[in-house]
């Protein structure tokens, strides 16, 4: 059982990794599309980014340095990615259950991360009793827990309100049900693993040294090994879902929403307009006079009704 | 079936409208007012369009009158889609299309941010979201083919009836795009109701005539919705000139086609047919701050407007090149662009990516350059003449979507003793309820459903920024720096009797400017006349 664990322990990394790649590959290969940002834009500098406003305030703009704050972006984004700002602002009933959800998920990757170093510092021979190491196996000792009781209570929250709230519900379909309770039962034997086997994590810890050393060193718990199994299970999951929103919203603001940059000076740019205005076009109504040969340029430069300059 | 309490797949349902919103559910405005009923349909209307969403009737879609033709709307409209998520039909906007359909949570955090839903009384039809799930689940079962969509993700029966009316309901949206400012992953909900429209018109052929036929193809054939070719603009723009003259005592010269100019003003056309005291503000503007610019006479380049970024991404295409050739033939240095919103944002930021590098001629708004001829002391300019209330509506394509926030309130605060703001306002402002081409549109039903829903958050807001001065006695006056804003607000204050009750007007911004500017004879701006 514990060599299966193992097996599907590397496959779910191959596929959390595979899936993930997969989707920032799909996206950055995808053409270049037209500016659509949405104000306001955080990196704008000074007090602009405070009231929404942007460069092109200014008369003749482009002879301006183009400018970018990277503090004022900071401002936007920490809130937003550690304490749900938006949901905060415009959904405050949601925010109460999904930000401890959101924060036991943090907490869960810091978890895995405290995990690791353990596991390489026991690999290298450096024992529990060195400062450093012991200062780690504390944090993990408060992180894990931390983790798993947060999410599984956020969870829980979400679920209910799926549940009872008639406005979300009519939005909820099996895969948010689903998504909800595998991350609550998950964290639900995590915290029976930590309670009544697995207190200060040194199994846990133990685990992952042997995945990092090709070890399959055999694990007689079955609860841990089920827990193994589930948490594995559902990391290759969640970059299959609209959970991947957890990486691929640095697209949809980055490119996206504070995609402001102009086409000036911008050969790259240019050069990326040439490749798509040269797609053929096949959309059949009439007025496009798309035939799947003719391209972007071609269309967008033919008149359908265009006069003869006598008739004009 | 509850109105509030629509089902998804209700869309799908053999049944007479989708949903109605009755005047008990609309939003409580701040003053009684007596809100009409809905007509009914004429029966000739439907006889020839499906009218089976709710009581308005926006995009003509022909009634199918066999079983083959309503087979035939649900594969066109399949075929459309297909055609909408590959990158040679859709480069334009498909990562947001793609990132829109794959990672939103579903969590409404964007509904009560749009004015719509609010208005309707959170009517289910309105949620940003309503449509967009709709769309989805058609997209991930038909289009992706995601193994047990049903299942998975919900179901959505496709039929012709779903297609209809998801057709039409991508017409109940103003494509302000509140609701994706608030998105936290950020989901863009008003852009699939444009892409849907894109369906319609780019595969299927079926589109809105005010923003089609008789929008951006006239524009192509006679270079403007309005169908004034340039030998009859040239006319009307000098009799402008020629009437302002008289009236301001300021002698008005527009100049057109001059080569080599720095700047080629672009207005829409719109302004020379109903508020020519736009035009000639801009010429006594620009002469007396001595600016070298011009007007063109070419094929669309007298008219900014550009419909095709409300519905269709090659009619967008076709006439940004038009003006873009028409600079290049000039000479200028740039375009400027006039007060219309939804020109600015698809000249300056879309057709930024669209533009081939010949071209790439720099383009910007009109108000930073009014803000700085305001600032400079280049015009003389009285404040007192302009001694009335003002407040200014934010068109969603300058502000929301463009970041220009500043100058308008520049020009205002030096100019207008007794500004105030809307609340909320800048990129938070709320739609006028013409956006996205609603404000040209008098059909049937279509006038009283801006009024009532679409522009209803608008009005409550002016209304609210007003609530200090009420009652005829005291002069209001809306600062509305687009012409469809205008246009809308035009008609939200006919409908609601506002110059008659409150004293209440509107126009754009450079006519408050002309209105100060000492070298003018007084009272550019009058009451009664709008």
């Amino acid at each position: 059982m514990s060599q299966l664990t193992y097996v599907v322990a590397y496959a779910a990394i191959i596929v959390f990794v595979v899936a993930v790649l997969k989707r920032i590959v799909g996206y950055i290969t995808n053409p270049i599309h037209v500016r659509w940002e949405l104000y306001p834009v955080a990196h704008e500098p000074g007090e602009r980014a405070s009231y929404g406003g942007s460069y092109l305030e200014d008369v003749e703009w482009w002879n301006k340095p183009r400018e970018s704050s990277l503090i004022n972006e900071l401002k936007v984004m920490i809130p937003e990615i550690l304490f749900l700002k938006a949901v905060w602002e415009y959904n405050r009933p949601l925010w109460y259950f999904t930000f401890p959800f959101h924060l036991g998920l943090y907490f869960a990757v810091v978890f895995i991360g405290l995990l690791g170093i353990g596991s390489i510092a026991q690999l290298a021979g450096i024992g529990p009793d060195a400062a450093l190491i012991s200062a780690v196996h504390a944090v993990t000792n408060f992180v894990g827990p931390a983790a798993f009781i947060l999410t599984a209570a956020g969870g829980l929250g979400l679920l209910y309100k799926r549940v009872t709230d008639a406005e979300l519900n009519n939005y909820s379909s099996f895969e948010h049900f689903f998504n909800l309770i595998l991350f609550i039962v998950t964290c639900a034997v995590a915290i029976a693993t930590w309670l009544f086997i697995d207190p200060n994590f040194s199994l846990a810890r133990s685990f992952v040294a042997s995945l990092i050393a090709f070890k399959f060193t055999a694990v007689s718990e079955p609860l841990f090994l089920v827990q193994v199994l589930l948490v594995v299970l559902t990391i290759a999951y969640i970059p299959l879902t609209h959970m991947s929103h957890f990486f691929m919203k640095y697209f949809l603001y980055h490119d996206i929403r504070w995609g402001d940059t102009p086409n000036i000076d911008t050969p790259k740019t240019d050069e990326q307009i040439g490749v798509v205005l040269n797609y053929p076009v096949s959309w059949s109504a009439p007025h496009i006079a798309g035939d799947g040969k003719k391209t972007w340029a071609e269309v967008a430069t033919f008149n359908p009704v265009a006069k003869e300059e006598k008739e004009k | 079936m509850s109105r509030k309490a629509l089902k998804i797949n209700d869309i799908s349902k053999d049944t007479e409208k989708l949903s109605s919103v009755p005047n008990e559910d609309l939003m409580p405005l701040p003053w009684d007012i007596e809100e009409k009923e809905w007509d009914e349909f004429p029966e000739d209307l439907k006889e020839r369009n499906v009218c089976i969403l709710d009581d308005v009737n926006i995009l003509p879609i022909p009634n199918p009158k066999t079983k083959e033709e309503e087979d035939e709307l649900v594969n066109k409209f399949l075929s459309g889609m297909k055609k909408l998520f590959t990158k040679e039909n859709n480069w334009t906007f498909l990562s947001m299309l793609e990132t829109t359909m794959e990672h939103c949570a579903k969590c409404n955090t964007c509904s009560d941010a749009c004015h719509m839903y609010e208005a309707s009384g959170k009517n289910e039809m309105y949620r940003p979201t309503y449509r967009t799930e709709i769309f989805r689940r058609i997209y991930k079962k038909h289009v992706k083919k995601e193994p047990l969509s049903d299942l998975r993700n919900g179901k959505v029966d496709l039929n012709w009836k779903t297609v209809a009316r998801l057709g039409e309901l991508s017409y109940r949206c103003n494509v302000c795009r509140r609701c994706a400012q608030t998105c936290p992953i950020g989901a863009d909900n008003a852009l699939v109701a444009r892409e849907i429209r894109k369906i319609f018109s780019q595969e299927m052929g079926i589109t809105v005539p005010e923003l089609h036929k008789n929008g951006s193809m006239l524009q192509l054939e006679f270079g403007s919705s309005t169908k004034m070719n340039s030998l009859v603009v040239r006319d009307n723009v000098d009799f402008i000139d020629e009437d302002f003259s008289e009236e301001t005592g300021v002698d008005i010269k527009t100049p057109w086609d001059v080569e080599g100019a720095d700047i080629l003003l672009i207005h829409n056309a719109g302004e020379v047919m109903a508020w020519p005291d736009n035009i000639a503000a801009f010429s006594m503007i620009f002469n007396a701050a001595g600016l070298s610019w011009t007007l063109s006479s070419d094929l669309a380049a007298y008219d900014s407007i550009n419909y095709g970024v409300f519905y269709d991404d090659v009619q967008f295409a076709r006439t940004a090149i038009l003006h873009a050739q028409a600079a290049e033939k000039l000479g200028v240095k740039k375009i400027v662009l006039g007060e219309c919103g939804h020109a600015h944002k698809a000249l300056t930021v879309i057709a930024d990516r669209v533009l081939p590098k010949p071209l790439k001629i720099p383009r910007e708004s009109c108000f930073p350059i009014l803000r700085d001829i305001v600032l400079s002391g280049k015009i003389k300019l009285d404040p007192s003449r302009n001694n009335f209330p003002v407040t200014l509506h934010d068109p969603c394509n300058v502000t929301r979507l463009m970041g220009i926030i500043k100058p308008q309130r520049d020009i205002m605060k030096a100019i207008c003793p007794q500004f105030r703001e809307m609340h909320p306002h800048g990129p938070h402002n709320y739609c006028c309820g013409g956006g996205s081409g609603f404000a040209i549109m008098h059909r049937n039903n279509i006038s009283e459903w801006r009024n009532k829903i679409a522009g209803r958050k608008k009005i409550e807001q002016i209304l609210n920024a007003f609530s200090d001065c009420r009652g005829p006695e005291t002069p209001k006056y809306v600062c509305a720096p687009c012409s469809n804003c205008k246009g809308q607000i035009r008609d939200m204050i006919e409908r609601y009797e506002l110059l008659e009750k409150e004293n209440m007007t509107y126009s754009g911004i450079v006519e408050l400017i002309v209105n100060a500017m000492v070298d003018v004879n007084p009272g550019y701006i009058k009451w009664e006349e709008y």
